[in-house]
């Protein structure tokens, strides 16, 4: 087979972004989740509280580590694989990411060193700022990155002129019409995954009898932000979808796979195969008529259809269709747990449900999944265009040998996989290693009076003393 | 001021502190083979494990300048260099994974050592061949494979050159932040790396002298000796200075700071030599520059968030000054 760099500088970019991805919903949900213990801490000085924040903050730094270098891959990747692209969209995108660079990217890492190696330099209020001020980098960062994904998905406030991108009106640019949905679900899909990643190891303390207090109080604070985070999710997803309904008719009829020009009353498919080359859907089960109530409040209700567009507009429907299915599937069943550790909480059985525990400790990953699988939808949704209606993805990648691509995203899976195996090794170990114990953590307190402060200051005195 | 030529200096500015402070913590994993106790490294390795992450963010911050304020510079450049830059990407994950990875090993410790030894030597030598192929020039017509001008005699030179510099930095920074044995052999290893840099400098000048007609027009034109010559001499005397200061004991803090004078003094003579190209003979930043829209979006940006970031980054530096030694921490 002829190699193609194109679609292979595609595959590279969908496996680097996708990998990428994975750590950053981690860390915006657990940044928050550290300085709203620390926090608690400071404020009542319940020793749990510190041991949560101790305890989470390791895990939480070695998935901020992976997050940060496979995000610089990515933002080197525009121009060495999308040249074309970059040229002509570079006077939106690159402002924006240069915004994010200047007001997140900088701001957690400058902070983060005092958060991770602070804790005997600084007071106790000083580090706990610098913990927020790290968890407000995750949120900026997400702000501007999704701004310029979200211009991609529906751009605005633009024109062209001589085949470049240039902006009239920034404000349009970043708040363009789906931003603030895609914003608010991202943020949401953040917190939830940190949820459920938190909710799913102490469940796992509680079904082995460790670490009782830190684990009790760690699944309860997790399930009650399940409990209004997963809603609020689901919410804000319709919401969305209602959105893609207007601007990006063509992913929608993919995520319901409606194939004929327009369709009325369309069921809801609970399962299908659809296919491209019948361009119609086999094996269907559905709901009749719920897909129409659902996006357009009316039973009959008239959605556009994939067939209203010649085949090669067409976004590849399978992946974006059970994509979607994956990311919703996830959300009901978070509800659904949520709702029953609420139901448990009378007469204490949150603790002792065998069942609740399991289920939560396999849905440890379930915010990841969701949010790799919603990120297809989208992404896959959109295609052919890289940016909806005005540039096609196929005609902007770099005139790279296919040699070339092909080493590079060798190296890139080989690395990944890697990495990917090392992280998991070590979150392992690190849960298995679990929490300081009550007795170590007030020598790891806070604060001048600790003991490597003291000794640097005796030190420092003896220096002075040879000097003079 | 033109706007453009702004951009110019901010991505000058971006490039020179990138190369500064991922220059000394680079150079750490350059000087892994001579500090080869485990005691020693991980003395190396938490000398900069609190600000490794905020100087790679400026390699991020010059690429995104590139690209947002010269787009058709940023394309042109990384799909020419693709393979160094691919490398170079892949090299610096390694090392910057072993910070986290490294101090929560046991048995795969020495795993971790060599990739952040072979990781940062790697990513400086790409950096180096990079610098090599764009002071050449780059063929950008010539993507299909035929493009190997990154591999030249004259870039793998560079390259050789930046690793000597980092190593060099970095050789400064562990005398100021250690005491006793480790900073005697940095001294050392120093005194013989401002020779081996200065001799470098001096030999990839001679070089693009030769090669580069209008480089050297630059140089040697009208009155411009006279002009330029506070570089050369001026980084003869911060290298002779460097030398002697590595073998006293008095001063702690004055060689590092020596050490970065001699690479802003480098740094501008490139400038003086490449200016106003971006991709030298090729692309000038007017040339390449973005809408005017997008020039002034940024403008606030950085006008703000550049003195900013640049005091906070010096603050979280004053936190962890003094001697590595003296503290006992982790988290
Ligand atoms: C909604 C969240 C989100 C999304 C969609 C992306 N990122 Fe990201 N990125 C983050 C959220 C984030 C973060 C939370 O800010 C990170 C992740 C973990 C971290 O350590 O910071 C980060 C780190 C990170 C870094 C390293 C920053 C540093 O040096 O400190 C770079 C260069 C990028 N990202 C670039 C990108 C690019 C070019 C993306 C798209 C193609 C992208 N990210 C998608
Ligand atoms: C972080 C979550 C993201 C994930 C998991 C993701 C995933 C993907 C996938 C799977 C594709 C391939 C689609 C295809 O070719 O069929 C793709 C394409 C693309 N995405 Fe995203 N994406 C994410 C975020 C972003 C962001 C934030 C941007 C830009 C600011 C972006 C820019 C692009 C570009 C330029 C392409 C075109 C290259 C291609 O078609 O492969 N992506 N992405
Ligand atoms: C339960 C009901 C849910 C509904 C109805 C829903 C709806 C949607 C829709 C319509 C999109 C596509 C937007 C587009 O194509 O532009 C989307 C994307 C996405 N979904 Fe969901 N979603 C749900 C649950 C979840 C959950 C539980 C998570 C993760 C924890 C999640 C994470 C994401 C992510 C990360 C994206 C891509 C980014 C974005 O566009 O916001 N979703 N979702």
């Amino acid at each position: 087979m002829e190699l193609d760099a194109a679609l292979l500088s595609r595959l590279q970019f969908a496996f680097t972004v996708s990998f990428h991805i994975l750590f950053p919903s981690v860390t915006i949900g657990l940044a928050t989740f550290i300085a709203i213990w620390e926090g608690l801490w400071l404020k009542t000085r319940n020793p749990v509280y510190l041991q949560l924040a101790k305890f989470w903050i390791k895990p939480f730094a070695i998935t901020f580590g992976m997050g940060v270098v496979s995000g610089i891959v990515l933002s080197y990747e525009f121009g060495t694989n999308f040249s074309e692209f970059s040229r002509i969209v570079g006077p939106v995108l690159g402002p924006l990411m240069a915004y994010e660079v200047l007001t997140a990217f900088f701001l957690e890492a400058g902070f983060l060193g005092v958060m991770l190696f602070g804790w005997q330099r600084v007071s106790e209020k000083m580090h706990f700022f610098a913990t927020c001020v790290v968890a407000l980098g995750t949120w900026i960062s997400a702000f501007w990155i999704i701004a310029a994904n979200s211009w991609m998905q529906t751009p605005a406030g633009h024109e062209i002129v001589d085949g470049v991108f240039q902006v009239s009106s920034w404000m349009e640019v970043i708040f363009n019409p789906s931003m603030p949905y895609r914003l608010a679900h991202m943020l949401l899909a953040a917190l939830i995954t940190g949820t459920f990643v938190v909710a799913g190891v102490c469940a796992w303390y509680l079904l082995r009898r460790q670490h009782q207090p830190m684990a009790r109080k760690g699944f309860s604070m997790a399930l009650w932000f399940a409990l209004v985070l997963a809603p609020l999710q689901a919410f804000v997803g319709d919401l969305h979808g209602l959105n893609v309904k207007e601007y990006q008719p063509i992913k929608l009829a993919a995520m319901e796979g409606i194939w004929p020009e327009t369709e009325a009353g369309a069921p809801l498919l609970l399962f299908a195969l659809p296919s491209r080359q019948d361009e119609t859907n086999h094996f269907e089960i559905a709901i009749p008529k719920l897909a129409s109530l659902i996006l357009t409040h009316e039973l009959d209700g008239e959605l556009q259809g994939l067939k209203s567009v010649p085949p090669e507009d067409r976004p590849p429907v399978a992946v974006v269709f059970f994509s979607f299915r994956i990311m919703v599937g996830l959300g009901v069943l978070m509800i659904a747990v949520a709702l029953y550790g609420l139901w448990l909480r009378r007469g204490e059985r949150l603790y002792s449900s065998k069942l609740l525990l399991r289920a939560c400790t396999l849905l440890t990953p379930a915010g990841v999944l969701a949010t790799l699988a919603g990120w297809y939808v989208v992404e896959v949704g959109r295609q052919p265009w890289l940016v909806t209606g005005l540039v096609r993805t196929m005609e902007v990648v770099s005139p790279l040998p296919a040699e070339r691509v092909l080493f590079s995203l060798s190296l890139f899976v080989i690395t990944y996989t890697l990495l990917l195996g090392v992280y998991l090794y070590f979150m392992r170990k690190l849960i298995r290693k679990g929490p300081p114990d009550f007795a170590a953590l007030p020598e790891q307190l806070i604060g001048t009076h600790a003991p490597g402060y003291a000794l640097a200051w005796v030190k420092q005195l003896d220096v002075h003393e040879k000097v003079h | 001021m033109e706007l453009a030529f702004f951009y110019f200096l901010l991505l000058g500015f971006a490039i020179l502190m990138y190369v500064i402070l991922d220059g000394f913590d680079l150079g750490l994993g350059i000087l892994y083979p001579w500090f080869d106790d485990e005691p020693q490294r991980d003395h190396m390795m938490r000398s900069i494990s609190h600000v490794w992450d905020g100087n790679e963010t400026w390699l991020v911050f010059g690429g995104v300048i590139l690209f947002g304020a010269f787009p058709l510079a940023y394309a042109t450049i990384l799909s020419t260099l693709y393979v160094p830059i691919m490398i170079m990407l892949i090299a610096l994950i390694f090392r910057g994974v072993a910070f986290e990875y490294r101090f929560k090993a046991h048995r795969s410790k020495p795993w971790w050592d060599k990739a952040f030894a072979i990781g940062s030597t790697v990513a400086a030598f790409c950096q180096g061949l990079m610098l090599g192929a764009l002071v050449q020039g780059v063929d950008s017509d010539a993507i299909d494979g035929s493009s190997l001008d990154w591999l030249s005699p004259f870039a793998v030179l560079t390259a050789f050159s930046v690793m000597a510099g980092y190593a060099l930095l970095a050789c400064c920074y562990l005398s100021m932040k250690s005491r006793g044995l480790i900073r005697a052999r940095a001294a050392r290893l120093g005194r013989r790396l401002v020779v081996a840099v200065l001799v470098a400098m001096a030999l990839v000048s001679l070089w693009t002298l030769v090669e580069a007609p209008e480089i050297r027009a630059r140089w040697f034109d009208g009155y411009h000796l006279l002009l330029l010559s506070p570089l050369p001499l001026l980084s003869l005397a911060a290298g002779w200075l460097l030398f002697h200061d590595l073998g006293d004991k008095q001063h702690e803090q004055r060689p590092f700071f020596l050490a970065v004078a001699l690479f802003v003094l480098a740094f501008a003579g490139l400038v003086v030599g490449l200016f106003p190209y971006l991709v030298p003979r090729q692309l000038t930043f007017w040339q390449s520059q973005a809408p005017v829209s997008s020039l002034k979006f940024m403008l606030p940006g950085v006008l703000i968030f550049v003195p900013l970031i640049c005091a906070y980054t010096f603050w979280g530096y004053r936190i962890f000054s003094g001697k590595v030694e003296d503290f006992e921490e982790g988290y």
